[in-house]
């Protein structure tokens, strides 16, 4: 009996873990070529595509011929345009600001509000993020009213100093990028603080007895313990900061378009007003594909350098 | 022992409490960050209920003639605004399904099934999280020409997906992996399958996620200016923030008119805000934020 019945059970274990292996792949088939086609169609092959057409010259109209082909030319007109160069340094503009204020700023307020027992603290915390949810449309719209000769900022100055002169906050080129980066840290330091938020919540409470017990300072806890386990945090805030600053668009768009005569332009401003709006699809590609490799350089290198240590 | 270990060499009078003067900077300081980040909301509202006049002489200040409900009515009686906000709603109701249901799915796939070659399918999608849309977005249009799609709703919504789903197959998929594996053995033992598994099990246990997934995008698709700039040549297709661009671009400097636009829009935001605060604060933070 058994000598019949054993192979017949070997039979059927092994047609089972045949019919799993097909339904393991169906699944997997099922679930995951939807989205990754979606991904793929839309987001992988259009950056490969734009390596393609930024070799040409290239209206968008009509099939691209071997007579558009022009090399790397439009590589080397984008690195010869001064204003190009201003582009990148706006960018720069506003990472600096953003090292410098905007990121201890919202650190400050995710200390003052996120740690020990601040009565309405999450009232608080829920009022701090609102800008965050808004639209940059809406958010550019309001600030570009606070902003206008007319508008708040100089209305309030001119009642408080009887000899005010009018700032044009947007139309003066030294000052316009200061304004935009204050409407960005307007927009997004609360998204910073979350962040930092979710990061002090993460440091054990004990620590901080214990230290204090130890007769530790407030100054001294930051400094040793509480920024040290927030460094995690901070270098992600860090990181998506420069991102920010380098793909920034709408804000600057709706404020200034770019202006005024290039003071506020940005690489995405650039790459609209240059190639997408005056169809200089080839031109405009070039543009795009600089500004995928300074993202693409930078992430890899600041997640080698800074962000190793994650296991994330 | 235990008296002698808790004796303090200075013990403070209180732990991790402030004392009141403490408090009292805490508080001022408080109240000028919320000036500031207020203040523009502020002067929009005051100024959405007075006259143009009024409002530029006197920013902050209440009406004088009366309030000028007008600002709004006009608006809110146009067509054109309940045509974008139509338009708004179902790019949002379309992106928010398609990101969820693609993104849990694939989700599934990374979280629950290995298979060779998961991971480098995982870390492509990954590289889509360095990139928002803006920095394809001559690329994908003249993409959404080759597919046809210009002036069509999916042209709009397709790459909004594609570019939201690595986000959301990294917050789905921590949230998948943290389900006990004895749970899916379980239910596998009792004669379920994987796709049983995922639909009656996996998606009830993981609705937080799903909504904090879904309040993200229903923000990203409300929110985007830039795709549909392009992809929607037709006025009667655009969706509010086109909208209200158009409106600014007609009433110029009629602020009065323009703050109660930026009003009406900032309700709605608001008001969801409020009842998904929690979901959109976990989705950021990865669930790490509570309370």
């Amino acid at each position: 009996m058994s000598d019949i019945a054993l192979p017949l059970i070997k039979d059927t274990s092994r047609a089972d873990q045949r019919r799993n292996d097909i339904s393991k792949w169906i699944t997997i088939a099922l679930f995951l070529i939807p989205g990754m086609v979606v991904f793929l169609f839309f987001v992988l092959l259009p950056i490969a595509q734009s390596g393609y057409y930024s070799l040409y010259k290239w209206n968008g109209f009509g099939p691209i011929t071997d007579e558009m082909f022009r090399g790397l030319k439009n590589y080397r007109d984008l690195f010869d345009d001064k204003v190009f160069w201003m582009a990148v340094q706006h960018s720069f503009f506003l990472i600096a600001g953003s090292l410098v204020i905007q990121l201890p700023f919202a650190l400050g307020l995710a200390l003052l509000v996120g740690r020990g027992e601040l009565p309405g603290r999450r009232q608080l915390r829920v009022i701090l993020f609102i800008p965050y949810v808004f639209s940059e449309v809406i958010s550019a719209l309001l600030w570009l009213y606070v902003l206008n000769p007319n508008g708040l900022f100089n209305t309030i100055l001119n009642s408080l100093f009887p000899n005010y002169q009018q700032i044009g906050w947007l139309s003066n080129r030294d000052i316009v990028m200061g304004s935009i980066f204050l409407v960005l840290t307007w927009k997004y330091f609360g998204f910073h603080m979350i962040l930092y938020m979710a990061g002090l919540q993460g440091i054990s409470k004990d620590l901080d007895e214990a230290a204090r017990i130890d007769g530790a300072t407030e100054i001294q806890l930051l400094r040793y313990i509480t920024l040290p386990m927030l460094s995690p945090t901070i270098r992600l805030t860090i990181f998506l900061a420069v991102l920010g600053a380098f793909q920034q668009f709408v804000v600057v768009a709706v404020l200034t378009q770019g202006g005024p005569s290039n003071g506020s332009e940005l690489i995405a401003t650039y790459l609209n007003k240059y190639g997408i709006k005056v169809l200089k699809l080839g031109y405009g590609s070039a543009v795009a594909v600089t500004l995928f490799v300074i993202t693409l350089v930078f992430s890899l290198s600041y997640q080698r350098l800074f962000m190793r240590d994650e296991a994330k | 022992m235990a008296p002698t270990i808790l004796k303090r060499k200075n013990p403070p009078p209180t732990l991790n409490r402030d004392t009141n003067w403490v408090l009292a900077l805490k508080y001022v300081l408080l109240a000028l960050v919320l000036f500031l980040i207020l203040g523009p909301i502020v002067t929009a509202i005051s100024g959405s209920i007075r006259t143009t006049g009024e409002f530029i002489a006197h920013p902050l200040g209440l009406p004088t003639q009366g309030i000028q409900w007008t600002n709004y009515t006009n608006i809110l009686q146009s067509s054109s605004f309940w045509n974008s906000f139509g338009n708004s709603l179902i790019l949002t109701i379309g992106i928010t399904t398609l990101n969820v249901s693609l993104a849990s799915m694939m989700a599934f796939v990374f979280a629950r099934i290995p298979f060779k070659g998961r991971d480098l399918i995982f870390n492509i999608l990954s590289i889509g999280l360095l990139f928002p849309l803006v920095v394809a977005i001559l690329p994908i249009f003249i993409q959404i020409r080759q597919l046809g799609l210009i002036n069509t709703a999916w042209g709009v919504i397709l790459p909004i997906v594609a570019f939201g789903l690595p986000g959301s197959v990294v917050i789905l998929r921590g949230f998948f992996k943290a389900i006990p594996n004895e749970l899916e053995d379980a239910a596998y033992i009792d004669g379920c399958g994987r796709i049983q598994f995922f639909f009656y099990i996996l998606i009830p246990m993981a609705r937080p996620a799903l909504a904090a997934v879904g309040t993200l995008q229903v923000i990203a698709g409300w929110n985007e200016y830039f795709l549909p700039l392009l992809v929607l040549n037709d006025p009667k297709m655009w969706p509010l923030p086109l909208g209200i661009m158009q409106f600014q671009g007609q009433y110029g400097r009629e602020w009065a008119l323009i703050m109660a636009y930026i009003v009406i829009l900032m309700v709605p935001t608001v008001v969801f805000y409020l009842f998904t605060e929690r979901y959109i604060v976990t989705g950021l933070t990865g669930g790490e934020l509570k309370g």
